[in-house]
């Protein structure tokens, strides 16, 4: 059984279906891409991963962990070790940045039954994990993201990412709004996290951050559907000849292009 | 169901018998003022939602239940363990208890007393000083007496009084803690404390009125302060009464040329809530900040009304009040601030922000600026929202459940309010304190 599984996945807001079949199986140890053009409905893909409530999936099961992801709310879903990085990280005035880390580790380690980490331990994971992505320390004891640069914001999202150790890592456009080095730094973060354990899944428009992060799997998402997969040397191909050569094959039944 | 005479009434034939009570002392001046109090507040009587002031608070469970005056000490099995639980800054803390509004010196602790600092019992100072009747009756301006403020006057037994001589620092807060015990048959209590800091001189007090059992109060207390050219003084009021109490507050303030007055009064208990707090520019350059903070939950009322009086000119205000309702529970902010004439160059700002959390919950928040100079800066501002969706799910994609994520972000919401209360044990307190309420009120609204 892989680590996750889509099946025919329908979703979309109300009198607008976005997502329409997709199919996409990601194992442990796998780093996958999802490349497609503004509006193919990437972001879409993350949110309903993570649980987002203004998608309803009308159509089609998640399955994750052997368990049906769609039925566990969003804190569930993190505290079974999925992670999304967000496109555009929320700036939450009034909660310091390590406040709302310890909360949700020891909310994740409650949930897996292990003792909260007391607050000696869990500076020093902070200490060690703030390393991995050079994440200034003046940073974790400011409101989460309030006054951050854009750089500073997608930092702290993989720098979770590193506190949190999670088993699916979503990675939703984290390249968006970065100059080359902040995404070599992002990209660095992710690289040392990865194991055989976890899996990552890079949602992007550009290539330019897979020739950081280097993929296992390309999808490219187009009106809702993946229309085409294949290996790394499909992001450059992308690179080359754009997306609307593809645009045909887009009218295809999905499931076909199902590696 | 009494009429508001009947009401008048059933105090009027307490007062007979209170007075029965004081043989000679009948014939102090203090109780010469009490007989005016009384008198002030027959011809008064309990307000009603017809009195502009009152329109959105209706005090008729007041006027209906026969409070019995608590006039004589009775402390009624408090153990310094009650009075442990709501210590604030530890052994250091100078602390005045008053159970149901009478001091108690064997629960107080009054030690090492910094010189130029006196703190005691109301009481006893006006025993020691019979002028200070004047200052209690006289200072705050009896011309905006209303019927629970004469009320208070008509039973003034007892309360704290704070002096500080000009130039005198206390670097310890100074606690007046009163507490309500538990009774059988519904009482109020009256404090009336008096604070004065002389010129220049430096003080931090803190209010706090909480109950120690379910019994069904009023507490109806009055609070002035004095603070003279040059002073300052941080005036933190902490209310977490009985789920079942009443409480009505008035803090009148004359705050004088270059001194420097903060109130930060947080309402989290009680059932019905009404804080008056009313100050008065007497001298220029003078400063003055009013903060407040409530949580309301189940079908609780809690009702901030405030007055600035920029009487004289280049004196600066600034409010901030902020509610947190849930349940069916409901608010009012009412912020008057005056500009009289010569007060140019005034700098007012008022700041009232709300977060609902249910779609039963409710405030009516009024800003009222009467402004009658010209060269004077004056804003205000007003906000009533919910919780941040995005937010929401921002903590709960990390992990965090839903309804803690919702007491960390209502948290957050009250935390600029918390983070201006300079005691810093007692900021800590009510962290905690705003948690556990949260907590409670979810349980309840869940049963």
């Amino acid at each position: 059984m892989s680590l996750l599984e889509i099946r025919n996945l329908h979703a979309g807001v109300p009198g607008n279906p976005i997502l329409r079949g997709i199919n996409l199986r990601v194992d442990r140890g796998e780093v996958h891409a999802i490349m497609g053009p503004n509006g193919s409905g990437k972001s879409t893909l993350a949110g309903v991963l993570a649980g987002r409530e203004a998608y309803a999936v009308s159509e089609g099961e998640v399955m994750y962990k052997d368990m049906n992801l769609l039925d566990l709310s969003p804190e569930d879903r993190a505290r079974e070790g999925l992670f999304m990085a967000f496109q555009y990280p929320v700036e939450i005035p009034g909660v310091t940045n390590t406040y709302f880390l310890k909360a949700a580790i020891n909310a994740i380690r409650k949930h897996r039954g292990q003792e909260e980490l007391d607050a000696v331990e869990f500076l020093s994971l902070v200490k060690e994990k703030s390393k991995l992505v050079d994440i200034d320390h003046s940073l974790l004891n400011r409101p989460v993201n309030e006054g951050f640069s854009g750089g500073e914001k997608k930092r702290n999202e993989i720098f979770q990412m590193a506190v949190l150790d999670p088993t699916l890592a979503i990675l939703d456009e984290t390249d968006s709004g970065l100059d080359i080095d902040a995404l070599r730094i992002v990209a660095e973060g992710v690289n040392k996290l990865r194991s055989k354990d976890n899996a990552v899944v890079v949602v992007t428009h550009y290539q330019r951050l897979l020739n950081y992060i280097i993929p296992d799997f390309v999808h490219v998402l187009m009106d809702g559907r993946i229309v085409k997969s294949g290996g790394k040397e499909l992001a450059l191909l992308l690179e080359e000849r754009g997306y609307d050569w593809l645009s045909k094959e887009a009218a295809l039944p999905a499931g076909a292009e199902q590696r | 169901m009494n009429t508001p005479a009947q009401s008048t009434e059933w105090y009027a034939s307490r007062f007979a018998l209170f007075e029965k009570t004081l043989n000679g002392a009948s014939r102090s001046a203090l109780h010469a003022q009490r007989r005016k109090s009384l008198a002030a507040f027959r011809a008064a009587g309990f307000p009603t939602t017809g009195d502009e002031e009152w329109r959105f608070t209706n005090v008729s469970a007041i006027a209906k239940t026969e409070f019995l005056p608590v006039t004589s000490h009775e402390s009624a099995g408090v153990t310094a363990d009650d009075i442990a639980r709501f210590s604030v800054a530890g052994k250091d803390a100078l602390q005045l208890v008053f159970i149901n509004g009478l001091f108690s010196p064997s629960l107080s602790r009054l030690d090492r007393l910094p010189p130029g600092v006196t703190a005691g019992s109301l009481a006893e100072a006006i025993a020691r000083d019979p002028s200070l009747v004047d200052l209690v009756f006289g200072s705050s301006g009896e011309t905006e007496q209303n019927g629970f403020t004469a009320l208070n006057g008509a039973f003034l037994i007892d309360g704290a009084y704070v002096h500080l001589t000009d130039g005198a620092h206390v670097d310890r807060p100074v606690h007046l803690l009163c507490l309500s015990a538990k009774g059988t048959s519904p009482f109020i209590s009256n404090p009336r404390h008096l604070i004065i800091a002389g010129r220049n001189a430096h003080l931090s007090i803190v209010e706090t009125y909480a109950g120690l059992g379910p019994s069904s109060y009023l507490t109806n207390a009055v609070t002035d302060v004095v603070v003279r050219e040059g002073a300052s003084l941080e005036h933190d009021a902490i209310q977490i009464e009985s789920p079942g109490a009443f409480h009505v507050r008035s803090t009148r303030v004359r705050v004088e040329g270059r001194s420097s007055f903060t109130s930060n009064a947080i309402t989290l208990g009680g059932a019905l809530t009404r804080n008056n707090v009313r100050a008065l520019f007497t001298g220029e350059r003078a400063e003055c900040t009013l903060n407040g903070l409530a949580l309301g939950t189940g079908a609780q009322l809690i009702d901030n009304h405030t007055v600035i009086d920029h009487a004289v000119p280049a004196c600066a205000s600034h409010e901030l009040y902020k509610s947190i309702l849930d349940g069916e529970a409901r608010g009012v902010f009412n912020g008057k601030i005056f500009v009289r004439p010569d007060a140019q160059k005034t700098d007012a700002k008022q700041t009232n922000k709300t977060l609902l959390l249910s779609d039963e919950a409710t405030i009516d928040t009024k800003p009222q600026l009467e402004i009658f100079a010209d060269d004077v800066k004056c804003t205000h501002g007003a906000t009533v929202g919910q919780l941040d969706e995005d937010q929401l799910f921002y903590l709960r994609a990390r992990g965090i459940g839903l309804s803690e994520a919702k007491d960390l972000l209502t948290v957050a919401f009250a935390t600029d309010v918390i983070n201006r209360v300079h005691v810093e044990p007692l900021r800590v307190q009510l962290e905690t304190l705003l948690r556990s309420r949260l907590r409670q009120g979810r349980v309840a609204a869940e049963e």
